[in-house]
Order: C-alpha cells, then sequence, then structure tokens
C-alpha cells in the first residue's frame, strides 16, 4: 500500500490549485470558508507527502517513481508535466507540507480580520500547489515554470498589504531581481535543449556523463546558478530579500525563510548530476555561498528590526548551504535545508507573535520583559535561536557540523574557517535579538500577552522539530538522511568530533558576548558605535549595495530609455515626418501642372502610361533574367 | 460538412453591419446587441472550425471555391489549416470582446458599430482566403474603417486623433504599396513559369521561382509585412497610432491586424519563397532585436498608458520577428502562438485601459495610484494583462516566448541571447506600471470611479480566459500549429530544429 502510493504524488500539487481556483472564482466571498478550504488542501496533501516519503525513506532511497504526461510538444522540443519521486523529492515534500500547513493554521490567528483575508488563503494556495510543483517536476522545463509561478506567489504575498508603498516597492524588487537571475537560468535551459535534445532529469544525467566539452558544461552551470543566486537570495541578487519582510510574517515564515528562498538550493541538488562534473562550477558555487554566509552575518549584528535580523540570518544561512553544496557536500546542503527550514519558520512566526502583540512594532528596542509576558512564545523562540546557533544536540548543531566537516574533509580549509566564524556571528547576533527583545529592560513599556492557541500551537510543533530533526543526519541513528538523499559519487566523512567541539564552543562564546554585552551591559554598546562609526555605517547601511544598484537604474536604464525617446521621437518619428513634409512640398510644386486643361490631363496619361508599360518590360526582363 | 461555414463565420460582422445601417440611429440598445449577436456567433463558428479540423488529415479544410476573374485566376477561395485557426480564433475572440469594449459608446453609434463590424470582417477575411488577390483585398479593405474610427472616434493627446489616423492610414497604405508590386511580381513570373494563371496560395508555393527572384520579392514582402508588423525602424506608426485610436481599434489594431504581418511573411513569404527568406532572414533577425530591446528601453520612459502597451506592442513583435527569422519548426511554431498570445493581451490591456480612460479622463500613470483599493476587477484585468506580458508561466505568453527562444537559439546564438534579456526589462516596465496604477496608497479623488460591471467584464472575461487556457494547457493550441506549420516547412524544404554547436 505505502509503494503504491507514490503514484498519487501528483495529487498533492493539484489539491492545493483547486483550492485556490475554487477560492478564486467562487469563495471569496466566504473569508472563513476560503481558509478552511486551503487548510483541508494543504492537509491532505501533507498526509499523502507523509505516505510517499515513508515509502520512499523505507525502502533507504531506493524506491524511485517517475511519470509524465505531454504538455508542451513538437518535434524538436518536449515539455512534460510530470512527477519524479525520490529521496530528494521526499525531504522536500515533507518540509513544505508541513511548514505550509503550520502556517496556514498559525495564519488565522496573525491574520484574524484582515479585509484581505480570503485572498490570503487563494495567494497560501496558489504559492503550495506552486511550490510543490517545483519539488516533485522530473525535468527542467516544469522546474523553471513552477519556479517563476512560486515568484509570482511571492510577489503577490509581499505586496499583500498594497496601500503601502513600501510593500509595492518590495514586492517589485523581489520579482526584477529574481528575473535578472532567471535570464540566466533559461539561457542553461534553452542549451540543455539544444544540445541533448531533452530536459527531463534522468536523460540528461546519462547524456551529460558521457560529454565531453567541459567549457560548455561550465558555461551552462554557471548560468543555470544564477536561477539558484536570485531565488536563494544570494551575492549580488540578494537585496530583495530583506525587504520582502514587508509581506505579512507567516508569509516571511513559510516562503521567504523555509521553502521558496531554498529551491535555489535544491535546484542545485537536483542538477548535480551537472555542476558535479565541472569542479570549476562548483568552485564559484563555494565561493558565492561562502561570501553571502558571512556578508549577511555581518549586516545581522547591527540592525534593529526582528524580522530584518532574521531575514538577514536567512540569507547567510542560505549562504551555508550553498556553500555546502559547492564543497561536495550536497546532502550536509540539503540537511541544512532541511533542519533550517523548521526552525527558521519556528524563528520568524515567533517574531509574528511579538508583532501582533506589540500592534506592528518591529523595533527590538522598543521590545523588552516579552519573556514573562509571553512565555511560549518566548521559550520557542530560545529553542529556534539555540537551533539555529547550533548548540548540540538540537537539530541545527548536526546539520551545520555536517557542513563544515565537508568543508574541512574537501580540503576547503578557508572555507572552514569562515564557516566557523559564520557561526559565532550567528550565536551572537541571534542572542543580541533575545537578550535585548525579550529579556530587556523594556523601556518603551508596550503591554503585551500571549497569542492565542492557534498561534501557538505551531510553534510548539515546530520548537520540537528544532529539536529532534537534526537526529536522522547524526550518528546516533547512523545518519540515515545520507541514504535518502545523495548522488553517485558522493564521499561521506566520518564525523570529527574536533570539529564538533570548536563549533559548539563558538557557538557558546558568541552567545556569552551577546549576554556580557547585552544582558550585563559590560561594554558601552553607544561607545562602541562611535568609535568605529564608519564601520558601523557600512554594516547598518548593508554596505550600501542596494543604493548602487538604485543610482544604476535610475541613471543607467532610465537615462538610456530617456535618449531612446528621443532618438525615436526626434530621429526616426522626425524622417517619418521629413518625408510627408517633402511629399508636401512637392505636392506644392507640382499643383501647377494642374491647369484644367483636358489636353494636358490626356498628355500626362500617355506619358504614364508609356513609362508604365516601359517599367513593366524592363522589371519583366530583370526578372526572367 | 457541407454548408459554409468559413463564409458564415466571415460574413456574420458584415450581415450585422448591414443589419444595423437599417435600424434608426436612436435604437442603441438594439443596435448594441446586434453587434455582439453578429461576432458572437461568428465567434462559436470558429469555435467549431478549430474543433472540428481534422488533425490526422492535416492541410488546408474546410475549403470553399467559387472562381471570380478567371483571366486572372483569382477565385474566392476559403480554407483553413492549423497556421490560420489560431488566427481566426484570435480574430473573432477580439471581435467579440471589442464590442463590449466599446459598450459605454454614446456618439454615432450607428457608425460606430457598423465600421467596427466591416474592418472585423475586413481583417478575418485576410486569414481565411487561399487566394493571393482575395488576400489583399480584404487587407485593403480594413485601410477605410480604420482611419474613419480613429479620426471621429479618437482621442487626442501627445499627438492628435487626426495626425495618429494619417499616421496609421499611411504607413498602412505603404506597407501594401510594397505588396502589391510582390504581388504583381508573382502573378506575372507564375504566368511565365506555369503558363496559366494563378493566384492560388498553393499553386505559387509549388512554383518554382529563381533565386534571385525569390529574394527581390520576399525583400518587398518584408519591408510591407514588416511595417504591419511594426519591426524597427518602421515601428513609428505603432505607439502614435494606438494612442490617438478608440479602444476597440486599439484592440483589433493591436491584438490582430498587424498579425497580418505575421501571418503575410509566414504564408505568403516562407511558403512561395522559402529561397527568398533565407537571404533576409538574417536582416530581419537583427531589425528584431532593435524591436525587443531598444522598444522596452523606450516603455521605461513613458507615463502614457496607451504609450507603454503601444512601445511594448512593438518590443513583443519582435519575438514575433526573431521566430519567423529563425525558419525552423520550433521558431514558426512559437511565433504563430506568439501572435495569438500577445493579441489577446494587448486587446485585454487595451480594453482596461480604455476602460479606465472613460471614467478618469486620464492615461498618465502618475495621476493613477492604488486603484485596486476601488476597482478590484479592473485591477485583475490589468494583472492578467501585465503578467502574460512579461512573459509569465501559466499564460499563454509565456509558451509563445519559450518556444520562439529554443527554436531561435538553434539559428542564432548570440541574437538570441541578447533578446531573452528583453525579458528583464519587460518586467521591469510592465511592474513599474502596474504598481504605479494599481498599488500604493488609496488616492481619494479616484473613489467615484466605478468597478468593472455587466458588459464591461465580457473583455476580462473572454480575454482573460483565452490567456489562461492557452497557458496551462498548450497542447490544445500547439498541436494544431505544429500540424500547420510542420507541412509548411516540409514544403518549404526547410530544416526542423537543427545539431548545432
Amino acid at each position: 500500500m505505502m509503494e503504491t502510493s507514490v503514484q498519487y504524488a501528483w495529487i498533492i500539487a493539484i489539491l492545493p490549485f483547486i483550492a485556490f481556483a475554487l477560492i478564486g472564482l467562487f469563495l471569496h466571498r466566504w473569508p472563513r470558508l476560503s481558509a478552511a478550504l486551503s487548510i483541508l488542501a494543504i492537509g491532505i496533501a501533507f498526509l499523502i507527502s507523509l505516505l510517499v516519503s515513508l515509502a520512499v525513506f523505507s525502502s533507504e532511497g531506493n524506491l524511485v517513481y517517475e511519470a509524465a504526461a505531454r504538455w508542451l510538444s513538437m518535434p524538436g522540443l518536449q515539455v512534460d508535466m510530470g512527477i519524479l519521486v525520490d529521496g530528494l523529492t521526499a525531504v522536500m515534500l515533507i518540509v513544505v507540507t508541513t511548514v505550509a500547513l503550520l502556517v496556514q493554521i498559525y495564519s488565522l490567528g496573525y491574520m484574524h480580520g484582515d479585509p484581505g483575508f480570503a485572498s490570503y488563503y487563494a495567494y497560501q494556495s496558489f504559492f503550495a500547489g506552486s511550490m510543490l510543483g517545483l519539488v516533485l517536476a522530473n525535468n527542467f522545463g516544469q522546474i523553471f515554470v513552477f519556479w517563476e509561478l512560486v515568484g509570482l506567489a511571492s510577489y503577490l504575498l509581499i505586496g499583500f498589504w498594497f496601500g503601502r508603498n513600501s510593500a509595492k516597492e518590495a514586492a517589485k524588487k523581489a520579482f526584477i531581481t529574481n528575473r535578472v537571475g532567471d535570464f540566466g537560468f533559461l539561457l542553461s535551459i534553452l542549451f540543455l535543449q539544444i544540445l541533448f535534445g531533452t530536459l527531463n532529469f534522468n536523460g540528461l544525467a546519462g547524456e551529460i556523463a558521457g560529454y565531453t566539452n567541459t567549457g560548455i558544461l561550465i558555461g551552462i552551470a554557471i548560468l543555470m546558478l544564477a536561477g539558484p543566486v536570485g531565488k536563494s537570495a544570494q551575492f549580488p541578487l540578494h537585496v530583495w530579500l530583506p525587504d520582502a519582510m514587508e509581506g505579512p510574517t507567516p508569509v516571511s515564515a513559510l516562503i521567504h525563510a523555509a521553502t521558496m528562498v531554498a529551491a535555489g538550493v535544491y535546484l542545485i541538488a537536483r542538477a548535480y548530476f551537472i555542476f558535479s562534473s565541472t569542479p570549476q562550477a562548483l568552485l564559484a558555487i563555494a565561493v558565492i555561498g561562502g561570501f553571502t554566509a558571512l556578508f549577511a552575518a555581518t549586516i545581522a549584528i547591527v540592525q534593529n528590526d526582528i524580522k530584518r535580523i532574521l531575514a538577514y540570518s536567512t540569507l547567510s544561512q542560505l549562504g551555508y548551504m550553498v556553500m555546502a553544496m559547492g564543497v561536495g557536500a550536497m546532502t550536509a546542503g540539503m540537511f541544512h535545508l532541511m533542519t533550517h527550514a523548521f526552525f527558521k519558520s519556528l524563528l520568524f512566526l515567533g517574531a509574528g507573535s511579538v508583532i501582533h502583540a506589540l500592534h506592528d512594532e518591529q523595533d527590538i528596542w522598543k521590545m523588552g520583559r516579552l519573556a514573562g509576558k509571553m512565555p511560549v512564545t518566548t521559550w520557542t523562540f530560545v529553542i529556534g535561536a539555540l537551533a539555529l546557533s547550533g548548540i548540540p544536540p538540537l537539530s541545527g548543531f548536526w546539520s551545520k557540523d555536517e557542513i563544515l566537516l565537508g568543508a574541512y574533509a574537501s580540503g576547503h580549509i578557508g572555507l572552514y574557517i569562515l564557516g566557523t566564524i559564520v557561526a559565532f556571528l550567528t550565536a551572537f547576533y541571534m542572542f543580541r535579538l533575545i537578550f535585548v527583545a525579550f529579556f530587556g529592560s523594556g523601556e518603551g513599556g508596550l503591554k503585551a500577552h500571549e497569542s492565542p492557541a492557534v498561534m501557538s500551537v505551531p510553534l510548539v510543533i515546530l520548537a520540537v522539530m528544532a529539536i529532534i530533526a537534526g537526529f536522522v543526519g547524526s550518528p546516533l541513528m547512523n545518519n540515515v538522511f545520507a541514504h535518502w538523499v545523495s548522488y553517485p559519487g558522493a564521499v561521506h566523512h566520518n564525523p570529527s568530533l574536533g570539529i564538533m567541539a570548536v563549533s559548539s564552543l563558538v557557538a557558546v562564546a558568541g552567545i556569552i558576548l551577546a549576554w556580557a554585552v547585552y544582558q550585563k551591559k559590560m561594554v558601552d554598546v553607544a561607545a562602541v558605535k562611535t568609535r568605529f562609526n564608519g564601520l558601523y555605517q557600512l554594516l547598518y547601511h548593508k554596505y550600501y549595495i542596494d543604493e548602487i544598484y538604485q543610482w544604476l537604474i535610475d541613471h543607467l536604464i532610465d537615462g538610456t530609455a530617456k535618449v531612446l525617446f528621443w532618438f525615436d521621437v526626434y530621429v526616426i518619428n522626425g524622417l517619418v515626418n521629413g518625408i510627408a513634409a517633402l511629399t508636401g512640398m512637392a505636392g506644392q510644386v507640382l499643383r501647377y501642372t494642374e491647369n484644367g486643361q483636358v489636353q494636358t490631363y490626356a498628355m500626362y496619361m500617355f506619358a504614364g502610361i508609356i513609362v508604365i508599360i516601359g517599367l513593366v518590360m524592363m522589371a519583366g526582363f530583370a526578372i526572367v533574367l | 460538412m457541407n454548408w459554409p461555414i468559413l463564409s458564415l463565420t466571415l460574413f456574420m460582422p458584415l450581415i450585422g453591419a448591414i443589419i444595423i445601417m437599417t435600424l434608426h440611429r436612436e435604437r442603441e440598445q438594439a443596435i448594441k446587441y446586434v453587434a455582439a449577436g453578429a461576432t458572437l456567433v461568428s465567434l462559436i463558428l470558429s469555435l467549431v472550425v478549430a474543433i472540428g479540423y481534422d488533425r490526422s488529415l492535416g492541410g488546408i479544410q474546410f475549403v470553399e471555391s467559387i472562381p471570380w476573374t478567371a483571366d486572372l485566376g483569382v477565385t474566392y477561395a476559403l480554407g483553413v489549416d492549423g497556421i490560420s485557426i489560431p488566427l481566426l480564433l484570435l480574430t473573432t475572440l477580439i471581435g467579440f470582446s471589442a464590442v463590449y469594449a466599446s459598450w459605454n459608446i454614446s456618439e454615432r453609434v450607428k457608425e460606430f458599430f457598423s465600421l467596427l463590424l466591416i474592418l472585423i470582417t475586413g481583417v478575418m477575411g485576410t486569414f481565411l482566403t487561399t487566394d493571393l488577390f482575395i488576400f489583399f483585398l480584404f487587407y485593403e479593405v480594413v485601410v477605410i474603417p480604420i482611419y474613419l474610427m480613429v479620426i471621429m472616434w479618437g482621442s487626442s493627446k501627445r499627438v492628435t486623433k487626426e495626425y495618429a489616423g494619417m499616421k496609421l492610414t499611411i504607413y498602412l497604405l505603404i506597407g501594401s504599396a510594397f505588396l502589391l508590386v510582390g504581388l504583381i511580381a508573382l502573378f506575372v513570373q507564375s504566368m511565365a513559369v506555369n503558363g496559366a494563371p494563378s493566384m492560388d496560395l498553393m499553386t505559387l508555393a509549388q512554383t518554382e521561382f529563381s533565386q534571385s527572384f525569390q529574394v527581390f520579392v520576399f525583400a518587398l514582402m518584408a519591408f510591407g509585412f514588416g511595417t504591419l508588423l511594426s519591426m524597427f525602424p518602421f515601428h513609428a506608426w505603432s505607439p502614435d497610432g494606438y494612442a490617438g485610436a478608440p479602444t476597440a481599434v486599439s484592440m483589433i489594431h493591436a491584438g490582430v491586424l498587424k498579425k497580418i504581418g505575421g501571418y503575410g511573411l509566414i504564408r505568403i513569404g516562407i511558403m512561395i519563397l522559402p529561397a527568398g527568406a533565407q537571404v533576409i532572414a538574417p536582416i530581419i533577425a537583427v531589425l528584431a532585436l532593435g524591436n525587443v530591446i531598444y522598444a522596452a528601453f523606450i516603455c521605461l520612459s513613458q507615463k502614457d498608458l496607451k504609450y507603454i502597451v503601444g512601445y511594448s506592442s512593438v518590443s513583443h513583435m519582435g519575438y514575433v520577428l526573431i521566430g519567423i527569422a529563425a525558419l525552423n519548426l520550433v521558431s514558426i511554431n512559437g511565433a504563430v502562438i506568439m501572435m495569438f498570445a500577445h493579441g489577446v493581451m494587448a486587446a485585454l490591456f487595451f480594453a482596461m485601459i480604455g476602460n479606465l480612460y472613460e471614467k478618469s479622463h486620464t492615461r498618465n500613470v502618475d495621476d493613477f495610484g492604488g486603484l485596486a483599493h476601488q476597482m478590484p476587477r479592473l485591477a485583475t484585468g490589468f494583472m492578467i494583462a501585465g503578467l502574460a506580458s512579461l512573459g509569465l508561466p501559466g499564460m499563454v505568453n509565456f509558451i509563445g516566448e519559450f518556444t520562439i527562444f529554443v527554436g531561435a537559439f538553434s539559428s542564432f546564438k548570440v541574437l538570441t541571447i541578447i533578446a531573452v534579456s528583453g525579458i528583464i526589462f519587460t518586467a521591469l516596465y510592465i511592474l513599474r506600471t502596474l504598481g504605479n496604477v494599481l498599488f500604493g496608497p488609496r488616492k481619494e479623488k479616484w473613489d467615484h470611479l466605478q468597478d468593472l460591471k455587466g458588459p464591461e467584464m465580457v473583455p476580462l472575461l473572454v480575454l482573460g480566459a483565452a490567456i489562461i487556457i492557452g497557458g496551462i494547457m498548450p497542447f490544445t493550441l500547439m498541436d494544431l500549429i505544429n500540424n500547420g506549420v510542420g507541412s509548411l516547412i516540409s514544403q518549404a524544404g526547410l530544416m526542423q530544429i537543427g545539431g548545432i554547436l
């Protein structure tokens, strides 16, 4: 029974789409019914995903199922809509449906009373369907289709409160930045189709194994990498993700922390047969990921908005995953994707609970003393932060350790050190947040109360996951995760106690430093800020990258646009009007020939006929020749 | 099927126009219902044709043939295949929607709807006939209603409606002048080769023309049809013309009429003159790049909604031109479905803009903002058109772009890569426009605007459904198109997608 369940995996992606269509077309007048339908759809999808994943996991990743229906086909191009179920898919199915279900339940409380309640659930369903379609895809064409659709869902949900200018701008920025990445991704798909005549993953894996032109392969891999750099917000296309926090917080938890932004990492894993065949592309991936991890972490330590801190943390952690992919530790990267999905969505939902209680206050310095007023939120948040910081035996510890081990054992010592520094920074900025917002003096004096059960129960469930989800990839369970998700030729390194000890120690050090600075106030933060003002400003303004891009758009792109419009009006149109004026002038001159005498007209006509006959004869002659 | 279904489809709007002419001018409701009824029957018949077309048989079907001027080899000949059916559907879908988009017209109602219906028949005729002369005849028929409608019901903004009408008409005529020369040359030369006069496209396609002759005539066609398709740098009529034209004319012109250019290039150009096409195609491809990138940039600097869609339409025609110029099965398939896709998208865009302009009397982006508060349905229409325009999957436009990219990439590497970058700039100007018009804080000065309701919903529902159904189930259209283009390709002796690199 369990084995046959994989044949029905396509239903998982269809259900949310049905909910979306029904809400959009008929039910949007009834918000509660809309929400119920949406949750029902994702709930059933979750149960089927559970069955499918158990079937795959119990076969130790040997069970692979593929099926497809013809979608767009002609001689020379075929794009199917299909499903490919293997260990990688199964992990993603569990992650996506679990978090989506919990977020949708949580949103019942968070979005309560919002005028757009029904559309919110329509968009949520649309997102869930698209994301699951992406995860289940068996070819690059399909993955691109859903890749764009999750982008649309993200656009709609970032701009959900469209009355705010900031939300409008953030949504646009997210879509366009992603488009830049998709440009590369699309080109890589064109290359694959033209070179190999198929877009099917398994078909391509076979073709590429025997392909020897490494130059072209590197090109394809680098172009394809642009996709994940956009979607997973890696440097230099990271700028959209922090702004995406304009969306409702449950959306940030689901789309901009746990699932959609991880799609880039998933794509790299899915297309690992391409990337792993070119060491140059792998190195590029590792460097981009490692750099983003460090870059974002440094920004996170000076931000004051609770969601922005978490957003930069997400950037940094995505960088970690990408780096893992680059150092050959694909399994570790996917493992971290899974654990991160749980603890980061927990952190975002916790932040949402705080924001909800404080009536949309997001500045951590205006919070404080929340621990007593909101115990469930506080302690689940602390669990999430401990998991993120990599404190054993929580889930983040195991996955982060696998990545550091992968970097170290594959000889990327520089990246290993970098990863360790990031681990320290992560623990520091997370506990800076916690000591200020939850245990601070609370001078703002804001009133707060614990959120309703519909919000706190998902927090507790995610907290449990944040604690235990890591065991599947730990030596305690013989690292069964590596059997589920792997690739041909993967090297698994034995766990190193030394690396575990170092990473745990730096995490603890980060927490202690945050405690000393922000709880015990052993250091005067204001004085440090003034002392290193230049550095502080640089970090606070995110290295001014947004400003640079804005300048380029305003001057380079819009400037070119103005020049070209001028050219169109005065040169191209000017020529047209010039010809018209010339014709008019000729008419002015020629009208003197119209003297009203029939004989003159007859003469013109006769002359005209002779000319025409002559021309036709000459033309005919020339044509026959 | 023995009854002349194509003639019925074709002349239904004309019959409607004649009925309207007999009605009293005060009976405005009756006039509108006649127009709606005539175009609806036409739409249903065209769907019957699309479903009834036998794909296993292929070729030209539903043939009707009545000899007309035997001395010149002219026959009133109708027939459709996989290339013309999508364009027939496009015409009837947009024709029906255009009637509803003009529902609030109150000035000279009788004349307006008669001319509109004549225009629809004229455009449709070019796609249905298999005779070159009849094709040209229908093409000329459309000029008259277009000119009258623009100068009578148009609007004057950056340019006056008189200027716009004149520009549209003169460009149409210049295109047709070149076409006429090419047509006469074809006729004369085929008579020399075959010994008998014929204007039948299939007969002409089987005639062997010398390569230099083909290059000469194809160049004329490329200029004539290219101008109609707003090929760079002969696109200047398009933005001004659309801006000056009334909504229904913008819809039909941008949606269907300019597609006659693409259809002609494929049906007459490539099918009859394949050797000429191969010589001229690279030039078209380079100019097409001008369309895609140059026009997309200009969109960024525009403030008038109609200019944005006008230049955007120029930009999208670049994809069609590249698809045609790449001369392989996949790329031409893409070009045909792209013509359909762009047609429904542009018509929807113009319908929404027209509705908004009617109520607000402005089209300037800066005047708007936050309209989604007051007009959620209109906002939905704008969103669907906009997302289709930027090639989002799930919309039929994505199918067009993707197929063209794959096809074109096998013929032109660098050109295609540059053309693909158009997806970024398109997203930039579309999302900017949508954002500035629909989103942001509520503006109280627009609180009096009524959202779409009743007849105003028809364009949104019909065209929106076409965009989304075509996008979710591309095989419905693509199998048909592939059938038609496949036989054209094999007849013209062109390649299927080739192995390069």
